[in-house]
């Protein structure tokens, strides 16, 4: 059985080397459909992958967060992507090798990935 | 669902849309009883009897955005086709329990599937929110409690690769050792 014994050890470690985190105002949002319709369609993986992701590069001025239903059923999973002062991004039908994607070119590049947007997609 | 640990995400967003902060989260399986037991318990806002009694209506949502809510729907079916039992018990300003008996041998019993995944996603997804998740099986169990993973870390985030890590890893080996040889 693993315990609590070994978090103490990673908290030492890490005392001292915690950045601190950016103003909640200046944050990027991404948002991940959680209903029953996102889940069904897949959105459990996006949203860990998208987690894991912008953890493990460091991009510690990104939130990764869940909602209800968007209200585009069928077009779950959804990801939302809201940057202040930029209007919001949907990307629809996204699986976790588009949220790869999206996480290089959009989150990182600061280029959308316009052919996973809603606005391609659906037209 | 394909799931049920799918089917216990869809529940639990129930319990953050009422605002719960703390959600408590018990899978438990007795071979001797041949049962595998659910239970999903928030302090969020509760419900009248009256939304109550109209929970389990497929054609019943609180939402704007679409006219179905079908979660609680899904698992009781999954539950009841088991030959098990469902029930949910809620008061307005203390809360709502949500509890679905399977039957553990029965052919049309779905997997668990990666519970492991699903609290995962829980705790990485809504940082505001404390899970207890409890599993049990037979006479052996674990728990995973954010309350006591953020009293350890003292301001450390829980979604710091570090400790996303060690609590991914914490989930799996301990659901390996608690279930020996046994597959759910």
């Amino acid at each position: 059985m693993k315990s609590l014994e070994e978090l103490k050890a990673i908290r030492e470690t890490m005392r001292g080397q915690m950045g601190l985190r950016s103003e909640d105002n200046d944050r990027i949002r991404v948002v991940v459909g959680m209903a029953t319709c996102g889940i069904a369609s897949g959105a459990r993986p996006v949203l860990n992958t998208l987690s894991d992701t912008v953890q493990s590069k460091g991009l510690t001025n990104i939130t990764v967060t869940q909602t209800g239903c968007i209200g585009l059923c069928k077009y779950e999973p959804i990801v939302e992507v809201m940057e202040p002062g930029k209007e919001k991004i949907t990307y629809v039908k996204v699986t976790p090798e588009k949220a790869l994607e999206i996480v290089d070119q959009h989150l990182i590049g600061g280029n959308i990935v316009k052919k996973y947007t809603i606005a391609e997609v659906v037209g | 669902m394909t799931e049920l640990s799918l089917n216990v995400l869809d529940i639990v967003n129930n319990s953050i849309r009422a605002n719960a902060n703390l959600i408590e989260i018990t899978v438990s399986i007795h071979r001797k009883s041949d049962t595998l037991s659910i239970e999903i318990a928030d302090n969020g806002c509760g419900m009248t009897e009256e939304e109550l009694k109209r929970v389990q209506d497929p054609f019943y949502t609180t939402r704007t955005t679409r006219g179905v809510g079908l979660g609680i729907p899904f698992f009781q079916q999954a539950a009841l086709s088991t030959g098990g039992s469902f029930a949910i018990k809620s008061k307005p300003g203390i809360g709502t329990r949500v509890t679905a008996i399977f039957g553990l041998s029965h052919i049309d019993r779905m997997p668990l599937g990666d519970m492991n995944s699903t609290i995962y996603t829980l705790i990485m997804a809504n940082r505001q929110i404390d899970f207890l998740y409890t599993y049990v099986f037979d006479d052996r169990q674990f728990h995973l409690d954010t309350r006591e993973l953020r009293e350890i870390l003292d301001g450390i985030p829980l979604d710091t690769p570090q400790v996303s890590n060690y609590i991914k890893e914490y989930l799996e080996e301990n659901q390996k050792d608690v279930n020996g040889e046994y597959t759910v």
